[in-house]
């Protein structure tokens, strides 16, 4: 299969990449694109790159068949959008991988929706990998937000 | 009836998730004139033919980068004099929303999606300055404080 790795464009994650990485070697036979950030790691079974422009990042997404990365909500929107089955290892605080454990709490959040996959640590990576590519695709989320919240925007802007 | 008068909406944001979630608002902006601000030259793709301006992205931690943003928001607020700002964050929009209240704009802000257990720094921050103060966790919600109405996804 034809996967897309993600670490999105602030800080390395090298925890993830370690883990994907590893579990590329132990199943070949699948091109992994990945977006790695500024690393020190040389992936031996992925095609890493440090960053992807955002056209080559929509690219990406398109051509990939599901998306495995961290559990920031960009990352998560452009896979649900088009209806790819994602995989996410939220980044920890303590760690020093973010400022605050918010991606714990989006992954809590986005684990019930069909389509996605949560790894909570990197020991859980391999199960979650074989979840995600038993996945044949997932319901394509739309490009807008719901309904109430467009209308309090919008009442609220004809009235200003 | 009469016709919704159209006004100039000033559409900004932060790049990643901030983006994202400020595009999937914009059925809401239908009508009126939108211009949009956020990081990355790139991102004018996912606009069509509507206006883009590229801005610096900043963090609270860059103190010489925050008044350099300042100053840029305070530059495209008085070139577009925006009848609405609106911005899902972070920093770049938070000024866009403080500084654009007292250029006589309304202002909207719609925290983060990804502020699930409490709101953003800046979104703790913006509320006297956001006309419309939203957070997308309706347990954020409190009176005095941000309203829910929704959420970005559906």
């Amino acid at each position: 299969m034809r996967l897309l790795v993600t670490v999105g464009a602030q800080m390395p994650f090298d925890r993830l990449i370690r883990a994907v990485d590893a579990w590329a070697g132990a199943h070949p036979g699948h091109a992994i694109r990945a977006q790695v950030g500024e690393t020190e790691l040389t992936p031996a079974h992925l095609d890493a790159v440090p960053f992807l422009q955002p056209a080559a990042f929509d690219r990406a997404y398109d051509e990939a068949d599901a998306v495995i990365g961290h559990a920031g909500i960009g990352t998560l929107f452009a896979a649900m959008e088009r209806g790819k089955p994602i995989l996410v290892l939220p980044r920890e605080a303590r760690r020093r991988e973010t400022r605050n454990d918010h991606q714990i709490a989006t992954a809590r959040r986005f684990v019930s929706r069909p389509g996605v996959v949560v790894a909570w640590s990197e020991d859980e990576v391999p199960a979650a990998m074989e979840r995600l590519l038993s996945l044949r695709g997932a319901p394509s989320l739309s490009a807008r937000a719901e309904g109430p919240l467009i209308d309090a925007i919008a009442r609220f802007i004809d009235r200003s | 009836m009469r016709a919704r008068p159209r006004k100039k909406i000033l559409a900004i944001s932060s790049g990643g998730g901030h983006w994202i979630e400020l595009l999937r608002l914009r059925p809401a902006f239908e009508g009126h004139f939108v211009v949009y601000a956020t990081v990355s030259e790139a991102y004018r793709a996912h606009v069509g033919d509507a206006p883009l301006v590229v801005i610096d992205d900043v963090t609270r931690w860059d103190r010489v980068g925050l008044v350099r943003s300042a100053l840029q928001i305070t530059r495209l607020l008085l070139a577009e004099r925006p009848d609405i700002v609106v911005s899902t964050g972070a920093l770049p929009g938070f000024f866009g929303v403080v500084l654009g209240k007292r250029l006589g704009a309304k202002t909207i802000w719609v925290d983060s999606l990804a502020n699930v257990e409490e709101l953003s720094l800046s979104g703790e921050k913006v509320g006297p300055h956001a006309d419309l103060w939203l957070t997308q966790w309706e347990e954020l919600a409190y009176p005095g404080g941000p309203r829910y109405a929704g959420s970005v996804i559906d």
